[in-house]
């Protein structure tokens, strides 16, 4: 009962946030020096006069500008993002063709940064002054120092001259005529280098944390208990000290989500990724503002049902929030 | 209160020094702080050691470092001088990743400040608009902004700080709740001061140094970002900056290597020692992590 109502409310100010969104989209067209509806039109693009009084006629553009806000909201409602004048299609349709590869990207790039980043932790948190804390010392600084776009294009210098393992753009090979399952494998094979370099930023983060919280776990009562009862090693690793461990890493990894989704801008550009980063930046370059505040709205609604899922994972892996109920 | 005075009292030293004393004892801080400084200088009087025009095409495109003595550090795909654009372009780099941190901080304090000293439904109102910015990735949203309004430096350090601001915020709120509660404020409300006075005047000294570090990172983020967004192109082309020089230089990156990393090595120096110092004055402000 307290979960359903909690998810609900969490529902509740999600659905807030978005609306928040909006009409912050909304004040940034008005905000934006010129016309409204040629910043809508998009800037570069050859609108005619036609095509302008379409656009005056659809958001009211003459009318309050409260109505035209609510004449906004409504549209939205309704799934009209508005058009894309450069590709003349609907922004949403253009969205939803893109949505698959940015998850698809930026989930591969979370669990490879979570797992790595977890396993090089507890290894380093058993010799806080070993070899492995070293390493995490390293993979720290470059994950924060280095800029993402930059050891994505380091890593196409190793791989598309040096050692031609992995394929360095796009999703899919040009030449690509499969089936499902070698359409599967041909995108995992893709997805490789673009994730593991998102991935590092997120890894560098993943690992301090999890060396930290390991080591302030391994110091507990309970672990000195389960070792004091005679289990193994790994036992008392994996089973008594990483659970407890692991509930940092969760809050942190939903905090990160809307950073993955920048950093996923970058390499989607670096890697000829196809997704709504690419998207996102075309449209910078062809002033396509519909396009852009559909993209910005789409990646926020992304993060709130990312922090959503969070939230609710960090009660099934910590019980006492479940029954606490604030 | 004891009656026996100690046999030598230890000389009293203020805090800020007693911090630069720990501070210079940490050897990474240190290094991070010449590291800088040395940076700093470089891109500071460096144009005056080797001046020159960054745009202008000097020798044959793609020379590698080291094999032409006039062009020290090779060239780039047009043949333009590296040294020269590394040493240009360092400007916009810094100066827009130090503006946008100082806006990020009036911002951030501003907001996390009243937000912590009143309480109640305002500081509801504002940690709810905290979240919401939190929610905006912040790089789509930085390019939205430098889209709709024309590109320019200034509107990249106003893109780059407006995106920045929530976690100064939270930091300054939660500071400002836990020093009001102090003994020295309620000792300033009862001589008659009033709350602007009590706010910037009494509380935000005794909360800088977590800000002051927190300002630093936030420099070295903001450096990221100002790299990232030129790197897509869309800061001012007419500004060199490194990550313009890493953009423009990607698509010949498998004949030349040497365009795109040189200015990834400025980066990453630039925010690995602005990280140090941010690291070294965390410790010397917390008195409790300088065991670690």
């Amino acid at each position: 009962m307290g979960s359903i109502a909690y998810i609900a409310r969490r529902l509740v100010y999600g659905v807030i946030l978005l609306i928040g969104v909006l009409v912050l989209n909304f004040f940034l067209i008005h905000a934006a020096p010129g016309d409204p509806a040629e910043t809508i039109a998009g800037a570069m693009g050859g609108a005619t006069a036609e095509m302008m009084a379409d656009i005056r006629a659809a958001y009211g553009l003459d009318k309050p500008l409260l109505t035209q806000l609510a004449i906004y909201l409504g549209r939205v409602a309704h799934g009209d993002f508005g058009m894309s004048y450069y590709f003349d299609q609907p922004v949403i349709s253009l969205i939803a063709a893109r949505v698959g590869p940015t998850v698809l990207l930026v989930l591969a790039a979370q669990l490879i940064a979570i797992t790595l980043g977890v396993a090089m932790g507890v290894l380093a948190a058993r010799k806080p002054q070993g070899l492995m804390s070293g390493f995490v010392a390293v993979v720290s600084t470059i994950g924060y120092a280095a800029p993402v776009f930059w050891t994505g294009i380091l890593l196409i210098i190793l791989f598309a001259s040096i050692i031609p393992i992995f394929p360095v753009s796009g999703m899919t090979g040009a030449r690509f005529s499969g089936g499902s399952a070698a359409y599967v494998v041909e995108v995992l094979y893709h997805l490789a280098l673009p994730a593991f370099t998102l991935a590092i930023i997120f890894l560098a983060q993943y690992s301090r944390l999890s060396r930290a919280s390991m080591i302030d776990v391994l110091g507990a009562d309970y672990v000195r208990t389960a070792r004091a009862k005679g289990l193994g090693e790994g036992k008392v690793v994996f089973k008594h000290a990483l659970r407890n461990a692991v509930l940092p890493i969760i809050t942190v990894a939903g905090i990160q989500f809307g950073n993955l989704i920048s950093g996923a801008l970058l390499v989607e550009s670096v890697f000829n990724w196809p997704g709504m980063g690419r998207l996102a930046f075309d449209s910078v370059l062809r002033r396509d503002y519909p396009m852009l505040l559909g993209i910005l709205f789409f990646a926020a609604l992304m993060v709130v049902v990312a922090n959503l899922l969070t939230d609710l994972s960090y009660r099934i892996a910590d019980p006492r929030i479940r029954t606490g109920g604030r | 209160m004891s009656l026996v005075q100690p046999a030598a009292a230890p000389e009293a030293i203020s805090p800020l020094r007693e911090a630069w004393i720990v501070y210079r004892r940490n050897r990474p801080a240190m290094f991070g702080t010449l590291l800088l400084a040395v940076i700093v200088a470089f891109v500071l009087y460096g144009t005056f050691l080797y001046a020159g025009d960054p745009y202008e095409i000097v020798w044959a495109p793609q020379t590698p470092p080291g094999t032409e003595a006039s062009v020290p550090l090779g060239t780039d795909y047009l043949g333009r001088d590296m040294l020269r654009g590394l040493l240009k372009g360092g400007g916009p780099t810094l100066s827009v990743g130090a503006a946008a941190a100082i806006i990020t901080l009036l911002i951030g304090v501003s907001l996390g400040g009243i937000a912590g000293y009143f309480g109640g439904w305002l500081d509801d109102l504002l940690m709810r608009v905290t979240e919401f910015f939190q929610v905006l990735p912040a790089l789509l949203f930085a390019m939205v902004v430098i889209t709709l309004f024309s590109p320019s430096p200034i509107t990249t350090a106003i893109a780059i700080g407006v995106v920045l601001w929530p976690q100064t915020a939270r930091l300054t709120r939660a500071e400002f709740l836990k020093i009001r509660e102090l003994e020295y404020v309620t000792a300033a409300r009862s001589i008659g001061a009033r709350n602007g006075r009590i706010m910037w005047r009494v509380i935000l000294p005794n909360a800088l140094p977590p800000l002051i570090v927190s300002a630093t990172l936030t420099v070295g983020v903001a450096v990221l970002f100002q790299a990232g967004l030129s790197f897509l192109g869309l800061d001012d082309p007419n500004t060199m900056s490194w990550g313009l020089m890493i953009g423009t230089n990607r698509q010949y990156v498998l004949d030349a290597w040497w365009p795109v990393t040189l200015p990834g090595v400025a980066i990453f120096l630039t925010v690995f020692a602005v990280s140090l110092v941010g690291d070294g004055l965390n410790d010397a402000f917390n008195p409790k992590l300088r065991e670690r």
